[in-house]
């Protein structure tokens, strides 16, 4: 059940690039955090070393601890394929497989844990749908394929299939960007309701959306382009937004720059 | 790769004139430059359809010639003697002879084809898979009479083991059982075909795999899931219509194989229930043993079992459409 993170002196490299450097904050269990911060900026870079998704990509590597309640992600001998079941994500732009149908998409990570009985897949499926707020709109097209929906509803797919699985907690990278301004009020007000049982982080270029959702913020920033990306500050979001305690970030929130 | 989308063409123009000058007003002045390119590319689509047309009519005109003075079942006949007055030949030991040599290759070479291209596309080193890649490139380019010498005199000579352990353990099946004459059979044919069918086949998946969309193997990835488990969910689902479509090139390939068929069979007229002992024939090698020697009317017989591979290539062709339309709407093509 939902976690808390405790990340300290986290640097990620792509090759010898250093992308973002010593990095430290803690996210506390059942709350949204949000990231928010220029373009390169290493945000979600830094989202995707929270579930080891960084190291999938050529030449990614990471130094640094990242604690999931007690246990460090990065510890000798923890499987990376078992920190991804543990910590969902959602991606940018929606993306349910397109050859499997609605109902197998929420399955998949189930299908991958271990056999499953049908019975107890459909129940599954219903509650991620159901707490994806999708369950109304697809219940009678199970069986269809996922890509048919509109993007709103794949994202709430997404977002189903990262449930089913009952992860520690859910990462979110952009998960609206792609979106119409309805589907995001629904994917906002989901994130809402999800926090009640995951601890959620979520990456935004949208600063009232930043707003709106998180109980805390994170303002990220890079002192020229190339240069790591560092955490500038992170506080509550009523705090960020009002009276920051860093002259950038209020720089960056009132658009004088960024 | 996506042979499946090709027909959905826009309708021809209607022929109500204030419709069409209404399209002739939005579609505004027509160039030089695209009338040009217009009549080019509509000209080179006239001329393909004019062509086949003209072999198909060519050979169903000669085959007719032939099979009407026929004395034997054209389609069930074990003999081939067009010299004979009256003439009695027929083509079923040719079609049992180039569907057998073809699924044997097709059931060698399509495995190992697509766990080439995952393995370049998804496991090798990048410094591994260009050279790999590379020498698969060169394998598609040996002419084939080289793959049929190699055949005919490594090959062949180096069959006896391999078919000595088959005869052994899988004998009692019937299709493995060996009387120990020369492996000029259709299994040795089989491995043949499927080495030449293999570049076409691992190119064309190879491209289909590194075609797929990164997302979807993060979707994977984040589920949990091995590298395995990625391939399993996201690429070979993905890949599946043209991995399909790269076998069928493979296979047309292996059905109308002819030197390198000609050149390591031992042909007779008749068909072998095992795979091993030697003998059969397929189309594309009789008619390259028989036309030179043929008649007028030999040759006409010839064109006639020629017809029949068109007539088999095509079915294989349809069949392969159906199984990538069936379930089109999960294929990769709507993400």
């Amino acid at each position: 059940m939902a976690k808390r993170i405790d990340v300290s002196g986290l640097t990620a490299y792509y090759g010898s690039h250093k992308a973002i450097e010593d990095i430290s904050m803690t996210v506390e269990p059942r709350s949204v955090t949000a990231f928010i911060g220029p373009s390169g900026c290493g945000k979600s870079t830094f989202l995707r070393t929270l579930n080891r998704m960084h190291e999938v990509t050529p030449g990614g590597r990471v130094e640094g601890k990242v604690l999931l309640d007690d246990e460090d992600l990065y510890g000798t001998g923890i499987d990376p394929v078992a920190v991804r079941r543990t910590v969902g994500m959602v991606f940018q732009r929606p993306n349910p497989f397109p050859t499997m149908s609605i109902f197998d998409n929420v399955a998949a990570g189930l299908r991958l844990n271990g056999s499953y009985k049908k019975s107890e897949l459909n129940d599954v499926v219903e509650k991620s749908l159901k707490g994806a707020n999708l369950w109304n709109e697809v219940k009678d097209r199970l069986n269809k394929p996922g890509s048919g929906l509109s993007g709103g509803q794949q994202q709430r797919l997404c977002i189903a299939r990262a449930i089913a699985v009952e992860p520690d907690v859910l990462l979110m990278d952009e998960p609206c960007s792609a979106l119409d301004p309805i589907s995001t009020l629904a994917i906002e007000d989901l994130i809402g309701e999800l926090k009640e049982r995951f601890t959620i982080v979520i990456v935004t270029h949208n600063m009232q959306q930043a707003a709106r959702v998180s109980d805390r913020t994170a303002f990220f920033n890079l002192s020229a382009v190339g240069q790591p990306g560092k955490l500038i500050e992170i506080d509550d979001t009523e705090r960020i937004f009002s009276n920051p305690s860093v002259q950038a970030t209020e720089d960056y929130i009132s658009g004088r720059f960024g | 790769m996506d042979i499946s989308t090709q027909n959905t063409q826009a309708p021809p123009p209607t022929t109500q004139p204030p419709v069409a000058e209404q399209k002739r007003a939005a579609r505004g002045a027509t160039r030089p430059g695209d009338r040009i390119f217009l009549g080019l590319s509509r000209g080179s689509g006239i001329f393909l359809l004019v062509i086949m047309a003209a072999i198909a009519v060519f050979l169903a005109y000669r085959a007719s010639l032939a099979i009407s003075k026929d004395e034997g079942n054209f389609l069930t006949a074990f003999e081939w003697n067009t010299n004979l007055n009256p003439p009695v030949f027929g083509i079923a030991v040719l079609a049992f002879g180039t569907v057998v040599s073809s699924i044997v290759a097709m059931a060698i070479a399509v495995p190992i084809a697509v766990a080439i291209a995952l393995f370049l596309t998804h496991y090798a080193p990048r410094k591994l898979s260009g050279p790999i890649a590379y020498v698969i490139d060169l394998l598609a380019a040996v002419p084939s009479i080289v793959y049929g010498l190699w055949g005919a005199l490594i090959l062949v000579p180096n069959m006896n083991g391999l078919f000595g352990w088959l005869n052994e353990y899988l004998g009692w099946t019937g299709i493995f059982s060996w009387e120990g004459g020369a492996p000029r059979s259709m299994l040795t044919v089989g491995i043949l075909l499927a080495i030449m069918i293999l570049p076409i086949i691992t190119n064309v998946s190879r491209e289909v795999f590194r075609q797929v969309p990164q997302m979807h193997e993060e979707a994977a990835l984040a589920l949990g899931a091995t590298r395995w488990e990625v391939i399993r969910m996201a690429v070979l689902p993905f890949g599946r219509s043209g991995v399909i479509s790269a076998s069928m090139l493979g296979l047309g390939r292996a059905l109308g194989e002819t030197m390198a068929v000609a050149t390591v069979l031992s042909p007779t007229f008749d068909i072998q229930a095992s795979l091993l002992d030697p003998g059969g024939g397929t189309f594309a090698q009789n008619i390259a043993s028989k036309f030179g020697e043929a008649t007028e009317f030999g040759r006409d017989a010839l064109i006639a079992s020629g017809l029949v591979l068109f007539v088999i290539t095509l079915l294989v062709n349809g069949a392969a459409r159906a199984i990538i339309a069936r379930r089109k709407e999960y294929s990769g093509a709507n993400a």
